[in-house]
């Protein structure tokens, strides 16, 4: 296996390019070293269709490094991931590792959105064409069909009037609210989310997880890394602890939650909740 | 308790001497006494011979040189820019050639001074009395593989090309490729790292990410210091005359000078004219300031479309 080196791109595997089975996400073994900072330690993890999983863990622990290792906006440093079948930033032939060019990746990323703590909506673009403009961009989809699809988005996240707003003339849940639009608006099949509401106001957060849990209603595919444990315990369907760069635990929310069996994640779970 | 304001008590109103500075009054009059001094030399000293720099100041030589200045600055500020925004991309491409490239390219524009550069461009034609094009080495793998003859499909006159006022031109559009592309590069480098990755996450290639968001990101902080420099280009425009390019305005009003011995008067029309069109820029800068003012994105569109959103 790919444990010892540190060089992806050059490994000869006997695995073919297939993921072990038919998972939407499949992390095997994965590495990420900044430097001589180790910050996964080889994380192997599963996302089933249609799952909400949810990371929790200390801070420092590699939840939003793993969570950006998902759409490649970071390299692994050793191991796979896949998603929906496909090698995320490599292209395996005979044995090899080839990276993947710029487009390609874009083309793969484009079936994975992600939300962002700080929101980062485009602040020169008006709130619709936020949310239009990668399905213009990348998809080539007519204007005016991005835009009737926008004017649905916005309406599900329950800011129809904001359509000619910009972004610094809303509040954080609203611009939360956006991002995860902008995010539906290219059609994703997997959903990341890197701690969503932790830069929002307290009264601000409930917003953001009715969008959120409307979302896994409707059979959306969502990786959460969240410190909200109510959300956690109600939407999650499986529960991810993460510490120091592992995988300490998971299973069922309620389970994890009630009955932490790590002393780590009871030391954790005893300071959050 | 302490006492608290109470709503609808009226307090005593303040009522103190203010400070005084006397010492205001003495610079006052001190710079009165010098503006006068100023003044009436202007009016006495008949070297400014002010009729004879009205009567030539307007003449028709000096007026089509003012709009060969225009042109020459227009003309070098959108070389400029093209230039500018090429070297800055090229610099933050993470290709180590590219990188190098701009930065060697920086590094001589930056460091010639502008009239070496002009005089230097203006005598390329002792370099290269004709500019050719074809296959490179040709005097050298031709004859290894005994052929006869070149490989140089056509080739024109240096002198034809390079007239005096494109080879200024030139040299006053490659170092001001040098200066944008810093102002440039710093405008991209200032906007947040979070608006690449939201791009690149929502599936947009590398080129896409810079046309769409990052370059338009960086208006802001590009525009304002690039009207500083196209007032100061405007200014550096008078280097053209050491090239020469004789239909120059500040070459046109040194020659009506130096002809008719009346060198001064012709020096403060130059000022004038300067002057004159420097102010009607800042005029400009001012207004393109205002509507990129730093953290309003928002208002640029309103203020376009007259709307208020919220």
């Amino acid at each position: 296996m790919s444990e010892q080196t540190n060089d992806p791109a050059t490994v000869e595997t006997a695995e073919g390019a297939a993921p072990p089975d038919g998972a939407l996400v499949v992390a095997e073994d994965v590495h990420k070293s900044f430097g001589r900072l180790e910050v996964l330690k080889g994380i192997n993890l599963q996302v089933e269709r249609g799952e909400v999983m949810c990371v929790v863990g200390p801070s420092g622990s590699g939840k939003s490094t793993f969570l950006r290792c998902v759409n490649h906006l970071e390299k692994l440093t050793a191991g796979r991931l896949w998603v929906n079948g496909e090698l995320m930033g490599y292209r395996q032939k005979r044995g090899r590792l080839y990276e993947l060019r710029d487009h390609e990746i874009a083309a793969q990323r484009s079936d994975i959105g992600m939300v962002f703590q700080r929101f980062n909506l485009f602040p020169h673009l008006s709130v619709l064409g936020n949310v239009t403009e990668a399905p213009v961009q990348v998809k080539r989809t007519p204007r005016n069909e991005a835009a009737a699809r926008a004017m649905e988005l916005l309406e599900r996240v329950g800011l129809p009037d904001k359509a000619d707003s910009y972004p610094d003339q809303l509040s954080g849940g609203q611009q939360q609210r956006v991002a995860i639009a902008r995010a539906l608006a290219m059609e994703p099949s997997l959903m990341l989310f890197d701690e969503p509401t932790s830069a929002l106001d307290p009264e601000l957060v409930g917003e953001v997880l009715d969008v959120m849990r409307d979302l896994a209603e409707g059979g959306m595919t969502m990786v959460v890394v969240t410190h909200e444990m109510g959300f956690a315990r109600e939407v999650g369907d499986s529960l991810v602890f993460m510490d120091d760069g592992l995988v300490v635990e998971s299973g069922a929310p309620s389970e994890v939650l009630s009955n932490p069996r790590h002393e780590r994640t009871q030391a954790f779970l005893s300071k959050v909740l | 308790m302490s006492k608290t304001s109470t709503p609808g008590r009226s307090a005593d109103p303040v009522t103190a001497v203010p400070v005084r500075y006397p010492e205001r009054w003495v610079a006052a009059g001190v710079i009165l006494v010098l503006a006068a001094m100023f003044v009436h030399m202007l009016v006495t000293n008949d070297a400014f011979n002010w009729p004879f720099m009205l009567d030539h100041m307007f003449s028709e030589p000096v007026v089509r040189g003012v709009w060969i200045t225009l042109s020459a600055t227009v003309l070098s500020m959108v070389i400029g820019v093209v230039l500018g925004v090429v070297l800055a991309v090229m610099r933050l491409s993470g290709n180590p050639v590219l990188v190098s490239v701009s930065w060697l390219y920086t590094w001589f524009f930056r460091g010639v001074p502008r009239l070496v550069l002009a005089v230097l461009f203006g005598n390329i034609a002792i370099l290269y009395q004709t500019i050719e094009f074809g296959l490179p080495f040709d005097n050298y793998w031709m004859a290894w593989l005994g052929l006869e003859g070149d490989a140089r499909f056509f080739a024109i006159d240096t002198r034809t090309v390079l007239s005096g006022y494109t080879a200024g031109l030139l040299a006053l559009s490659l170092s001001e490729g040098a200066y944008m592309a810093e102002i440039i590069r710093a405008g991209l480098q200032s906007v947040n790292k979070g608006q690449t990755e939201a791009a690149q996450a929502l599936g947009m290639s590398r080129n896409k990410v810079l046309r769409r968001i990052t370059l338009p990101q960086a208006m802001r902080v590009v525009v304002p210091p690039t009207g500083n420099e196209t007032i100061a280009m405007l200014k550096d425009t008078a280097l053209l005359a050491y090239v020469p390019v004789t239909i120059e305005l500040f070459y046109q009003l040194q020659a009506i000078g130096a002809r008719t011995y009346q060198i001064f008067p012709m020096l403060v029309a130059a000022c004038l004219w300067y002057l004159a069109i420097t102010s009607v820029l800042m005029v400009g800068q001012y207004f393109i300031e205002r509507r990129f003012n730093p953290g309003q994105y928002g208002s640029i569109r309103n203020r376009i479309v007259g709307g208020v959103h919220r």
